[in-house]
């Protein structure tokens, strides 16, 4: 278990990869229209079996929405 | 077609762009955008939830019209630069509307933030078209650091108070070297046909449609508005004169 900071909120999680943590949170890591940051860099789609999680990492994880 | 719009070399379908907030249903939201027939949709980019609505409106917009994400909300550059990586992710386009914000009851642009916002994006290969305040200075230094277009307000966002400073607006028209949108504050469609005639080359519209009695109608005149107000402002009108000038002849007159 690893303690991220996803979206704003703490917490522990058993994730090591972003493509598992997506998993773990019930999102398709193929679904369309995602994108993700890691400690304010965006890590591409490619890159998310591979790309390791640490302990205290922060994550964004954003979709379009209504707006103007 | 005839009288194209080009942004960044890109030919757009037409002079106006929708927003995709405040519809009463998705339902109504996708009729008013038919009806609109906008050159591109904006959207916001946020943290995902678990809400059924709006999981599913890029899903329905994403194929039908060009999206144009924006960075709503955003307070400093770091942010909005930041979702805009994000947004280009998440929507595979480099355009981007941005906006920072510097009053949150306002959301009057941050105008210093909003030119170093926009460089950084123009350096990393981003189209920009900056929600800006109506200032020919402020647009000429966004046009300055390669903004594709520039984005003023006629007044506040959803106040729908229309142009608040129709001179200030004519003056951004007659010295931009790159297209002018005019986005946020118009509430019906006179506005929209006086941003044109004015010589905006689109209107940005969201809240005056969405937030219509009729929003299906109130599109439609958007679209019908743009188009009157565009094809008068090619006609060239008649200067405003302080004295009358009469239409008849005047010999020959009865009596005389």
């Amino acid at each position: 278990m690893i303690r991220l900071t996803i979206n704003g909120v703490e917490e522990e999680v058993a994730a090591a990869t972003i493509d598992q943590l997506l998993a773990a949170r019930g999102i398709d890591p193929g679904a369309r229209f995602l994108a993700v940051a890691v400690n304010g860099a965006v890590v591409r789609r490619t890159d998310w079996p591979a790309a390791a999680l640490n302990t205290d990492d922060v994550i964004e994880i954003v979709r379009p929405l209504q707006g103007g | 077609m005839t009288d194209i719009l080009t942004i960044a070399g890109t030919a757009l379908g037409s002079r106006i762009f929708v927003g995709s907030a405040r519809y009463p249903n998705q339902q109504v939201m996708l009729d008013a955008m038919a009806a609109a027939e906008p050159a591109m949709v904006t959207m916001s980019i946020r943290r995902i939830s678990l809400e059924g609505y709006a999981e599913s409106l890029v899903d329905l917009l994403g194929g039908r019209y060009p999206i144009l994400p924006n960075t709503s909300g955003c307070v400093t550059a770091r942010d909005a630069i930041l979702t805009a990586e994000l947004a280009r992710e998440a929507l595979d386009t480099n355009w981007v509307k941005l906006e920072l914000i510097g009053d949150r009851d306002l959301l009057y642009p941050d105008v210093e933030q909003l030119v170093h916002a926009a460089d950084e994006l123009v350096r990393k290969g981003f189209v920009v078209l900056p929600y800006c305040n109506e200032d020919p200075v402020a647009c000429q230094k966004l046009a300055d650091v390669g903004c594709a277009a520039v984005m003023p307000l006629g007044s506040l966002i959803g106040s729908g108070r229309g142009i608040a400073n129709p001179a200030a607006i004519e003056l951004i028209c007659s010295r931009s070297p790159v297209p002018v949108v005019l986005d946020a504050g118009i509430g019906t469609a006179s506005d929209a046909a006086q941003a044109m005639e004015l010589g905006c080359d689109a209107v940005m519209v969201d809240t005056a449609i969405a937030k219509s009695r009729d929003p299906v109608r109130m599109a439609a005149a958007m679209k019908t508005a743009v188009a009157a107000g565009r094809l008068a402002r090619l006609a060239g009108r008649i200067p405003r004169r302080n004295f009358a000038e009469p239409s008849s002849p005047q010999l020959g007159l009865v009596g005389s």
